[in-house]
């Protein structure tokens, strides 16, 4: 392991392709994605990194090149942000029921209106059921290192999906943290090369995307189902492996000071890291509060949150996007799907805050804390709250 | 050869639905889907061809003679042909079952 070293998270994120040693990028700049992507036209232009680098007109052609790319059997990335997600979301479809194995981050942010280039969620919540297989980093450090394991999850022949690695913009994407170094060696030994099971060449032709009439559609998406539920095993045994080489473990559902609590905080991305200095603060006085982080989004790691959630008697969960007209949070309302089937189920607070990246300091957390508690004393409280709005 | 869609399983799908048999879609017959066909009054037919290459699904051949005729087994009735027949010599008939 090399020397701990100060990195814009965004350039940790480059490195990982480097290493990851791709054959294709092709990407369209967006903020705040844009340092990812410029880092690795750098690197290719200087022959650091022997890849082509395609320089496309649209989001839709960077991802419509992905798919060719990926389907000749080259190792294949991307990265976007907010609208460019929502204008690749047609071709995302595809390539997921394709099974191309492409890995690209997602650095979230609020998509318009009114146009905003800060961070939440809305632009992978829109994306939520196009079929690829989604990790939200909670670090810098694990931005990279989930870049890496990403691309070794895709093209597992057991797999064959792409993968989406969101990493909150700005609030990651554009700051200065610690960054361990993985050598050369290492990432060759845990990545092998690309070794797909169709490829189109002349010598072996195949048809990819070809129309299925309603007699044979229900069968593919069962298929597609199957396909990332059973992933779910491969990502583990990935994140282990991974665990093994750097020291660094991760897991779909991770627990924080969980011992004795009755209530906890349920995060995803890079929340995490406040949610665990405002458990620390809130333990300190004496308070039973703990931190539940999902980091698998999609497949939903359905078991890992039940038999995690079911211990707690309240749920504080806190959502970065709000689904307009719906019923509050996204994740909110995947969580209490899940929980529906327990017999005895934990109180649930749903919390939409940060949108836009409205600052969400330690403060917000805590007063989001006392809500609920005020709302057990009466025993009533609202479906959800968007944290800190003016009425 | 494919089985008939409706005999396929989940299992018995390729990972993406890839189509690893070349030239396989020559059993499926999307003639059933026309609901008129092409029909040559010869008297007028010039043996010029046109017919024969617009055809966007190569379902016109030349018979003896040189004049043409369309395979029912693969036309879909999609009447490019009429459209571009230059002495108006092919008419979209019903298609009746």
């Amino acid at each position: 392991m090399g020397k701990r070293i100060g990195m814009e998270v965004s350039l940790m994120v480059s490195e990982a392709v480097k290493l990851a040693d791709v054959d294709v990028i092709a990407a369209y700049p967006i903020t705040p994605q844009t340092h990812i992507v410029e880092h690795l036209s750098e690197l290719v232009a200087d022959g650091h990194l022997d890849a082509e680098y395609i320089c496309v007109e649209s989001e839709h052609s960077a991802m419509s090149a992905c798919a060719g790319s990926s389907g000749t059997g080259a190792r294949t990335y991307t990265a976007t942000s907010s609208q460019g997600l929502q204008l690749m979301s047609e071709i995302l479809y595809i390539v997921s029921a394709m099974r191309l194995p492409i890995v690209m981050t997602v650095v979230n942010r609020t998509l318009s209106a009114p146009l905003s280039i800060w961070n939440d969620h809305s632009d992978i919540m829109a994306n939520r059921d196009c079929g690829w297989i989604m990790i939200f980093a909670e670090s810098g450090q694990e931005s990279f290192d989930q870049t890496l394991c990403a691309f070794k999850i895709a093209e597992d022949r057991r797999v064959s999906l792409p993968v989406i690695v969101n990493m909150d913009g700005f609030i990651l994407s554009h700051v200065i943290e610690p960054y361990q170094p993985v050598e050369e060696e290492v990432v060759r030994k845990f990545l092998p090369p690309f070794d797909p099971l169709y490829t189109l060449h002349p010598d072996k032709p195949v048809t990819m995307g070809a129309f299925a009439m309603p007699e044979l559609f229900t069968e593919t998406k069962m298929a597609h189902e199957i396909a990332i539920r059973e992933s779910y095993a491969i990502i583990r045994e990935v994140w282990d492996e991974w665990g093994k080489l750097t020291g660094r473990r991760y897991v779909p559902v991770e627990e924080y000071m969980t011992e004795g609590a009755d209530t906890v905080f349920v995060t995803m991305g890079s929340y995490g890291e406040l949610g665990m200095e405002v458990v620390d603060r809130l333990r300190a006085q004496g308070k039973n509060v703990g931190l539940v982080k999902i980091r698998l989004f999609r497949p939903f790691p359905y078991q890992d949150i039940l038999a995690s959630l079911s211990q707690f008697k309240n749920l504080l969960i806190v959502d970065r996007a709000l689904s307009v007209g719906g019923v509050g949070g996204p994740l909110t309302s995947e969580i209490k799907t899940a929980l529906y089937r327990l017999e005895k189920r934990p109180n649930v607070f749903s919390f939409i805050a940060g949108l836009s990246g409205r600052d969400v300091p330690p403060e917000k957390f805590i007063e989001m804390y006392e809500e609920a508690m005020e709302g057990i004393k009466k025993n009533q409280w609202d479906e959800f709250t968007m944290v800190g709005v003016r009425q | 050869m494919p089985k008939p869609m409706e005999e396929y399983r989940v299992k018995d799908l390729n990972p993406g639905n890839v189509i690893d048999e070349p030239g396989n879609a020559q059993v499926y017959h999307t003639g059933d889907w026309k609901s008129q066909r092409p029909v040559w009054n010869e008297q007028k037919c010039i043996k010029c061809g046109v017919c024969w290459n617009y055809c966007p699904d190569n379902a016109i051949m030349r018979k003896e003679g040189g004049y043409f005729v369309a395979d029912y087994e693969y036309c879909k009735g999609c009447g490019i042909c009429a459209h571009e027949c230059i002495t108006q010599c092919i008419t979209m008939v019903e298609e009746v079952v």
